[in-house]
């Protein structure tokens, strides 16, 4: 092997620098965790942990990590196009970028940013203490960890995929790919992916056996139906990218010919199965959007959500239809006039269950009585913003017309106004809404509506001038154009819009910064007067997070506790069953990581090695006999004195 | 743990019914891996390239034997987990090993029809039909290999600790995923032999 | 919200202003019938949208002008509401009934730019075999028997029916004025029918990423007179030299090259893949799209 294909060295300023910064953020922490000697705490309290509150905060960070990496690729694309006739990267930096910036916003940002509020969230809002598998979720924790570690990898010593996210064949393929690039692909999403699958089965074990008692299905809060819904997708649509994924793989690096040009193979294989895992994956991402806004503007309006069944009813139609409109992503590959029109009129009908979830977000706020909190204030932008996004969709929808928007910068607009809306306006109001419940106080208010005007305005002078200069003829992924096309003014607009989007998210982790020195604690464990079971336990929430598990017999019951001031906990403490901490799980996505990283490079035998590393993981869990313990009544009165103590 | 004495051990405890459904869910999402898998081929199928098709290179009798093999280690299984019901832990032991034999039995022939197809000069990266055909008996035999491991571990810890609610769930679970194989293999047999050979 | 609301109409001026009256939006600008009815089709479904985007506003407005906390006063308490029945079946039907009739402009108009464009369906029409190979488009005039690259040059109200197809990775060939745009694959062809109604020079372009030479791979396609083409046609075998296998090899392999005219085609020495799915007539896929291309023929047939 040779060292010049292992470090694909950059002459790139501006790439060296973001890769400098990594290494050096990580050696930082490194040495910082040396120095305070907290080897031993993040071993025992976090990557042993099986505790969903703590995977679903380490899912956020690291998607927080992954926002800014993200970021910075958005930014230095918005850069290159802000002039025509740029020279601040070339063609093949350029590929890089928005191939990882897809990727990582996909795939390692909203996706794990999703996972982890559902990971913090709904054991929370069915009652439960844990998820069904508590170890299992460590697990898909660590793989999901160890395919970002490997995608990032491949930026830090170079050679990242750049044949785009969708990565289509033959372009990918190792004849026009030689790198290896699209080796990363296959194999770091290949193992985040498995995790991503596990967690789906994960969720619905544990939505659907371990609410609490009286909480039937049509009780539930709408954030875990939601994530019921999402969880089924994933199970169905995962395994798709598991084949595409391993199929890919072995065209690159064993010389199959599922996707080549000769020998049988045929191109638009790849692109069918690709979407057809991907456009479900769209709806994995915004469907607990849904939920999340669904909270969040029927506690702000302190009003119940309107139309409820329909709400329910509309998801479960989304999520049907999500798996039969993939071929909308290329009408244009002359697959004639009858498909085209079936899948156009499948992807328009999207557009009536979405209608119905507008129009009772609009109705529950009818009536209602409207606190403008930071997250509401996301949520409430999301509806005019998200229309667009919707509006447009439609426009797309249409198959003759797409002939016209497709690959353009129209279609860029498009998705950035369904994705930033609906998914990344999502999590940031989750986020700021459960803070308080994870941490214990909540973030500052005035930092957070800074936050809220600078994303938003920012978000449509980034993105409102890409529908014209798709009309006007400019295509996506064009890393330069020349100055008599015109899209020069409209491109700087965007780039200033994209700098104002980047002071955004400098606020708000300014503000948890902040908030973590100066904001107060919040002592009541529900500081909105909130709707859901989450809000009727402590802030933070305890190990076992109910001392007593509720007994919920409507929707809103805790709401309806408060207000005929019944008492929600009925009974007396009892001995509590506790997993217990394990190191397999982490261990086992160390070993995946080598694995991928091995078979990147096609080192076999570093790969078998590795890959026996990950069935002794397996092999110790299969012997393992570990029955969790129990935290005695004693421990939990003194824990929830000490939490109550805290009030007075 | 609470045990729940009117139910079969390996129902007994709510962590064991909670493995089980999981179980069933993981079971759904590997229909989908094998309904793409069986769509690669059939896309692919036609596509022979300068390779042989497969009436070239199929044989019904190797196919037949592994086929027998296969079916008949389902049924022990099942016996297996009848005699774990009743509680006796020799039978289960003895027809849990005969389970595992067969599956060895069968890949042994998968391998060797391997063999012969490679010699044949019929091998993955001749054409897009046999790199899909290869890739769908690949994932099924590796499933398989996945399992004889995966069963010999159940029955060691069977052999030392007896029945108990963990021991039996997990052999419970392992059936149900032989048994999965045992359907998955039908429709290899059907959609890819018989109607290749028709 | 206010300042809101005046930030977005900023936004908006600015962007009208910037995009200038004085030319108007490539795509919304057809030359040529295909595109006419595209921009059309456009233009018809903005117009829904907008009425769409209306109603959402005026309710949003609404609500949140008259339900604030601050206006309803301390010790009001929202009422419970479960639904109602009358309006979710309102804001179902009519969404279902915008729905269906986007449906038929969209299989229609569908239809239509697939097909020969209208009142052109007698005409013999003009076929180029236009193959993209990285980063360059070759056309090739197999009645002509001359080849281009990097540009084309059409007749006008003539039917002109391309011929896609892609010497390696899939790119999209696409004149944004004159036709909406199309794959061009590696073992298929696909058609595209077009025509120009008024001279002039549009741009063209491959709208699909393939690789480093991707933001420089367009051509220009030249709409002329018919007598002007003729002459054209004319002065290209006269002049042109002959395109020999070995400089068609030697153009694949190089990354850009500029303008280039032979007065003979690659067709005869590296024929074009046949069907339409490459191999695999009998696929799923492969037959929808064959039976589709056969039942177009058809019709042209009986005009």
């Amino acid at each position: 092997m040779k060292w010049d294909e292992f470090f694909v060295f950059t002459h790139d300023p501006m790439l060296f620098a973001a890769m400098i910064s990594i290494v050096l953020g990580g050696l930082a922490i490194f040495v910082g965790l040396t120095y305070f000697k907290k080897w031993g705490y993040l071993w025992t309290e976090w990557l042993t942990t099986v505790d969903h509150k703590r995977i679903g905060v380490m899912y956020i960070l690291v998607a927080l990590v992954m926002l800014f990496r993200g970021g910075v690729d958005a930014l230095l694309m918005r850069a290159q196009s802000a002039v025509p006739e740029n020279g601040l990267l070339n063609a093949q930096h350029y590929n890089e970028i928005f191939t990882t910036h897809g990727l990582l916003m996909i795939l390692f940002m909203a996706m794990p940013f999703i996972i982890g509020l559902m990971n913090v969230i709904i054991p929370l809002q069915i009652g439960a203490r844990d998820v069904a598998f508590p170890r299992l979720n460590a697990v898909s924790f660590w793989l999901f960890a160890a395919g970002a570690a490997l995608l990032n990898i491949s930026f830090v010593i170079g050679g990242s995929p750049d044949a785009g996210w969708t990565a289509y064949f033959p372009l990918a393929s190792l004849e026009y790919s030689p790198t290896v690039g699209n080796n990363y692909y296959s194999l770091a999403l290949q193992i985040s992916g498995i995790g991503t699958l596990m967690t789906g089965i994960n969720f619905i074990v544990t939505i659907l056996k371990m609410r609490a008692p009286g909480m039937t299905l049509m009780k539930m809060p709408m954030f875990t139906w939601s994530v019921l819904i999402t969880n089924v997708i994933i199970v169905f649509a995962f395994p798709v990218l598991t084949v595409a994924l391993a199929l890919m793989m072995l065209d690159r690096q064993f010389g199959t010919q599922f996707f080549t040009m000769s020998n049988g193979g045929m191109d638009m294989l790849w692109a069918n199965l690709f979407w057809v895992w991907a456009h479900p994956e769209v709806y994995i991402v915004i469907l607990p959007a849904f939920g999340i806004y669904s909270e969040i503007i029927s506690t702000f309006a302190r009003k119940n959500l309107y139309g409820y069944k329909s709400m329910v009813v509309s998801m479960v139609a989304i999520s049907l239809l999500s798996f039969l409109v993939w071929a909308h992503h290329f009408y244009t590959m002359g697959q004639g006039v009858m498909a085209n029109s079936i899948f156009s009129i499948a992807t328009m009908a999207i557009a009536v269950p979405t209608g119905v979830k507008m129009f009772n977000w609009l109705f529950t706020l009818h009536k209602g009585k409207i606190t403008f909190t930071t997250p509401m204030l996301y949520s409430l932008a999301f509806i005019p913003i998200f229309t667009i996004g919707g509006v447009t969709g439609v426009m797309l929808g249409m198959a003759s017309a797409d002939y016209q928007y497709h690959n353009t910068m129209f279609l860029v607009a498009h998705f950035h106004y369904v994705l930033i809306p609906g998914t990344v306006f999502a999590v940031i109001a989750g986020f700021h809404y459960w803070y308080p419940k994870v941490f214990g106080y909540q973030l500052n208010e005035r930092l957070g509506k800074l936050g809220f005007w600078l994303i938003t305005i920012s978000f449509n002078v980034a993105f409102m001038p890409l529908f014209i200069l798709g009309l006007n003829g400019m295509t996506r992924r064009m890393y330069t154009y020349s100055e008599e096309t015109g899209f020069g003014p409209l491109n700087m607009l965007s780039f200033v819009g994209a700098l104002g989007l980047a002071l955004g998210f400098i606020v708000l982790v300014y503000n948890i910064y902040w908030s973590a020195r100066y904001s107060p604690r919040d002592t009541s464990g529900d500081p909105y007067d909130a709707r859901s079971p989450e809000w009727s336990t402590h802030s933070p929430v305890p190990v076992y997070n109910f001392a007593i598990v509720p007994t919920i017999n409507s929707l809103d019951a805790f709401w309806y506790a408060k207000k005929n001031k019944a008492p929600f906990f009925e009974g007396k403490y009892e001995p509590i069953h506790m997993p217990s901490n394990s190191g397999q799980p982490f261990l086992m996505g160390v070993a995946f990581c080598f694995w991928g990283f091995f078979m990147v490079f096609s080192w076999w035998i570093p790969a078998i090695i590795s890959a026996l590393g990950i069935f002794a993981t397996m092999i110790y869990r299969t012997f393992e006999r570990d029955h969790g313990y129990y935290i005695s009544v004693e421990e939990i009165e003194r824990t929830e004195n000490a939490l109550r103590g805290d009030k007075q | 743990m609470k045990i729940d004495n009117s139910l079969p051990l390996e129902y007994s405890t709510e962590e064991n019914r909670l493995k089980i459904l999981g179980f069933w869910i993981f079971l759904g999402a590997e229909i989908a891996l094998f309904s793409t898998l069986f769509t690669v081929y059939f896309v692919l199928v036609n596509g022979v390239g300068n390779g042989p098709s497969p009436k070239d290179i199929y044989e019904l009798k190797m196919v037949l034997i592994q086929t027998f093999l296969l079916l008949t280690s389902s049924f022990t299984i099942g016996l297996g987990i009848h005699a774990m019901r009743l509680g006796l832990k020799k039978a289960m032991m003895t027809f849990f090993i005969i389970t595992l034999v067969l599956g060895l039995g069968f890949l042994v022939f998968e391998i060797e029809e391997f063999i012969t197809y490679v010699h044949e000069g019929a091998t993955i990266q001749t054409s897009g039909f046999l790199s899909s055909l290869f890739t769908l008996l690949g994932t099924h035999g590796l499933h398989v290999t996945f399992g004889l491991f995966w069963g010999t571990a159940i029955l060691m810890q069977v052999k030392k600790q007896g029945f108990t609610p963990e021991t039996t769930n997990k052999s419970f679970i392992f059936s149900l995923y032989w048994h999965f194989l045992d359907v998955v293999w039908i429709f290899i047999f059907s959609f890819v032999y018989l109607k290749g050979l028709m | 919200m206010k300042i809101k609301w005046a930030l977005l109409s900023l936004i908006f001026t600015i962007t009208t202003v910037l995009t200038g009256c004085d030319q108007p939006l490539l795509v919304l600008d057809p030359k040529g019938p295909q595109a006419k009815t595209l921009s059309d089709t456009i233009i018809f479904s903005m117009v829904i949208m907008a009425g769409i985007l209306l109603v959402v506003y005026i309710l949003y407005a609404y609500m949140l002008t008259k339900y604030r906390a601050s206006k309803m006063g301390e010790d009001y308490e929202p009422p419970h509401e479960e639904g109602s029945h009358t309006l979710e079946i309102i804001w179902t039907l009519i969404p279902v009934i915008i729905v269906v009739v986007l449906s038929v402009v969209t299989v229609r108009s569908t239809s239509d730019v697939e097909a020969v464009p209208k009142g052109y369906e007698e005409d013999k029409p003009l076929v180029i075999y236009a193959s993209s190979s990285n980063w360059k488009w070759h056309f090739s005039y197999p009645e002509e028997g001359i080849e281009t690259v990097n540009y084309v040059n059409i007749p006008t109200d003539r039917p002109v029916e391309f011929r896609l197809y892609s010497h390696g990775p899939i790119s999209s060939f696409w004149i944004p004025q004159l036709a909406g745009q199309k794959y061009a694959m590696n073992a298929m062809i696909n058609e595209l029918n077009l025509v120009a109604d008024a001279p002039g020079s549009y741009i063209g372009k491959n709208s699909n990423f393939n690789g480093k030479g991707f933001a420089h791979m367009d051509f220009e396609a030249q709409a002329m007179t018919a007598s002007e083409y003729v002459q054209w046609v004319e002065d290209v075998k006269e002049t042109a030299p002959k395109l020999s296998e070995k400089e068609f090899n030697s153009l694949l392999e190089i990354d850009f090259v500029g303008r280039k005219t032979y007065s003979s085609n690659h067709l005869t020495f590296s024929p074009p893949p046949v069907g339409n799915h490459g191999h695999n007539p009998d696929e799923k896929d492969g037959k929808d799209a064959s039976e589709d291309e056969s039942n177009s023929h058809e019709e042209h047939n009986q005009h």
